[in-house]
């Protein structure tokens, strides 16, 4: 059979660009495509849908990927789990919030102070860092469970504080109105302003609630995050901290000093969602408590499960995986159902009748449920994760040999 | 001075008593092995001494520090590192990064690349498994790979809890010639071990522990020949 002239001419071609070899690994490959995407994801929705919701919706995601990079640290890396991250993301929050608002103006301290944002954005990861070692203290001798418990109390306890202490925050009533980061005059310039057309750097390019500009700046903080975390990954302390993961006698035994390491991880997982609730607070213009309870942070922790813990790649395909899920496919799946009834013939469901709330209704009703199922159906088709690390794939190809042995050895016996 | 001192100590866990008033010493060049039953705290004798824990009563002094109350850490870095019982290896890091865990307090990175050469030397079969996981290792491999870790450290004084546990018979005659070239290269070993016989044989010196107190002493050979160790230990 001849091979078609197309065929031929490409094999060369590809060895050329030695794709392959340049794209080393898996995990590059998924960095590569996520960051394209993220390049163009801008444009490719303004064009496609004419409105900058999509992008909205990519930094409010991209917040997410933040808060999955670090509890990736604590539960990943150094196997502490935490149950009450989510504090970290209020306090971060509501260090800008603070800070950046006339809210103090009307607390005991009758004094409102507006600091910039590229200030609040360190501040809050230090505040972050800081109550992370503190929560880090007392529970650095506690393992497994009953960490995981303290953690969950920390996790309800820091809402509440935000809550009661009302003269501060305004409680319930949340804060507002709070600032919008801009750019130095050294970035804007005298030829970014509206009536200067000839040398147009960054046109109009400003934060006032202008979703792109939240975005860039949030892909920009996801990337430094990577880089980071990577290099977290394979330095020496890194490497202590998968070690106490392991077994934390042996580690100790090796010299590592546990105390301080278990805090490290504590803090610098903190940091990021400290990052993360400033950035979120800007890009929002108001927090209240009640966007920091047990569900964020139990969701952020689906997140690493899911996309495969310990491999940040893993890691933020899970978030985005399940902001997707949680975001666009559960609000989306009512009107959908309706209109697949309609066009299979059973439009008669749809409509609302006694007991039943019409098939939109109802699909509304079971939507967590139908999220329990993705959520078990995928674990138990890929219980290492979407994007695994290398090691939790050959320790799992290991299990199966050894299975496959005993079932031999019992077949033989 | 030997090289390691322990002076009458006592170890607690809660209230119960696990060493009374136990000494031992381990001077340089030798194989000093720790012989008895489970249950009679050879582990806590190790654990005590590398700093996990700390006793209530007595000295232990290293190489001329006194270490009693020295964290683990600090214990690392003077010069003492042990294989622990049961190998506690780091199960989902690769064979090497086990082996760098070792070389942790460490801050020769050529010297590290050198001495990682030499316990492939000394066991070959990491070499090959350099880059598998080490909870996939067989039961043999996980105690080269535990001995090579410790050995990463660079000790003045290597401390082995029970290596041969679990090990075929042709595994332990490997283990313990290893133990016999480590210790030609220089390097004092406190061997814990129920195979009485096999450590016996390749210590210089023994300490037979009982409920936590020592109740003999005397050369390996001397130990192999006493009527008590022969009936209690050996099944003779
Ligand atoms: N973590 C522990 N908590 C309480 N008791 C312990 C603990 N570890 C060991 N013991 C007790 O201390 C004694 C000595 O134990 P161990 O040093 O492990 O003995 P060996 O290593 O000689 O088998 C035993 O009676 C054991 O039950
Ligand atoms: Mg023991």
């Amino acid at each position: 059979m001849s091979v078609p002239a197309t065929a031929q001419k490409r094999g060369p071609m590809w060895n050329r660009l030695r794709l392959r070899e340049r794209i080393r690994d898996r995990d590059t490959a998924i960095f590569g495509i996520l960051f394209i995407t993220a390049v163009v994801w801008p444009m490719a929705t303004i064009y496609a849908t004419d409105s900058t919701f999509l992008i909205a919706q990519a930094g409010h995601a991209g917040t997410y990927v933040l808060l999955a990079i670090g509890l990736n640290v604590v539960v990943g890396f150094a196997g502490l789990l935490d149950l009450g991250y989510a504090a970290f993301f209020a306090i971060g929050a509501y260090t800008y919030a603070l800070f950046a608002s006339n809210q103090l103006a009307s607390s005991p301290l009758h004094h409102e102070f507006h600091m910039p944002f590229w200030l609040m954005l360190f501040v809050g990861m230090v505040v972050a860092a800081v109550c992370g070692a503190i929560l880090g203290f007392p529970t650095l001798r506690l393992r497994g469970d009953y960490l995981a418990i303290v953690t969950l109390g920390f996790g309800e306890i820091v809402p509440q504080l935000f809550y009661n202490f009302d003269q501060w925050t305004g409680g319930i009533n949340a804060i507002g109105n709070i600032d919008q980061p801009s750019l130095p005059y050294w970035i804007t310039g005298p030829w970014a302003e509206a009536g200067i057309t000839t040398i147009k750097l960054v046109p109009n390019f400003s934060f006032a609630y202008d979703p792109v500009a939240f975005y860039v700046l949030i892909v920009i903080l996801v990337i430094l995050a990577v880089i980071l975390v990577r290099n977290l990954h394979s330095s020496r302390l890194g490497r202590a901290w998968m070690a106490i993961r392991e077994d934390e006698v042996a580690a100790a035994a090796m010299g590592i000093n546990t105390v301080t390491t278990k805090l490290l991880a504590f803090a610098i997982g903190a940091s990021f969602s400290g990052f993360a609730g400033a950035y979120y607070g800007a890009s929002f213009g108001i927090v209240s408590p009640d966007s920091f309870l047990f569900t964020v942070s139990i969701t952020v922790l689906v997140m690493i499960v899911l996309g495969g813990m310990g491999n940040i790649t893993g890691v933020i395909v899970g978030a985005l995986a399940i902001y997707f899920v949680l975001n666009n496919l559960l609000p989306a799946l009512p009107a959908q159902v309706e209109s697949l009834a309609d066009s299979v013939g059973l439009g008669s469901l749809n409509v609302q009748n006694g007991d039943w709330p019409g098939l939109a209704g109802e699909t509304q009703r079971i939507a967590f449920l139908l999220y329990g199922l993705i959520l078990v159906v995928m674990m138990l088709l890929r219980p290492q994760g979407l994007v695994p690390s290398r090691v939790r794939e050959q320790e799992l190809k290991h299990d199966a040999v050894l299975e496959e042995e005993t079932a031999v050895e019992q077949a033989h016996a | 001075m030997a090289l390691l001192e322990v002076t009458e100590i006592n170890a607690h866990y809660g209230r119960i008593q696990a060493l009374r008033n136990l000494s031992l010493k381990v001077d340089k060049g030798e194989i000093v092995a720790l012989i008895g039953s489970n249950g009679a705290g050879k582990t806590t004798t190790l654990r005590t001494i590398s700093g996990l824990m700390h006793p209530g009563q007595g000295t232990i002094k290293f190489d001329g520090h006194d270490i009693t109350r020295t964290g683990p850490e600090k214990i690392v870095d003077l010069g003492i590192c042990q294989s622990p019982e049961g190998r506690r290896l780091f199960a989902r890091m690769t064979v090497m990064d086990n082996l760098m865990m070792g070389a942790y307090t460490r801050r020769d990175p050529a010297q590290i690349k050198v001495d990682v050469e030499h316990v492939f030397e000394l066991f070959p079969r990491l070499k090959e498994r350099r880059n598998q996981i080490a909870g996939t290792l067989s039961g043999g491999e996980q105690q080269m790979c535990a001995m090579g870790r410790a050995l990463m450290a660079k000790p003045k004084l290597l401390m082995l809890d029970e290596p041969s546990l679990g090990l075929s018979p042709i595994l332990c005659d490997t283990i313990f010639s290893i133990v016999g070239e480590i210790n030609s290269a220089g390097t004092p070993v406190l061997l814990v071990e129920q195979n009485a016989r096999r450590a016996l044989e390749v210590a210089h010196r023994g300490y037979v522990i009982e409920t936590g107190v020592i109740v003999q002493t005397g050369t390996g050979k001397e130990l192999l020949e006493s009527e008590e160790v022969q009936k209690a230990y050996l099944g003779m």
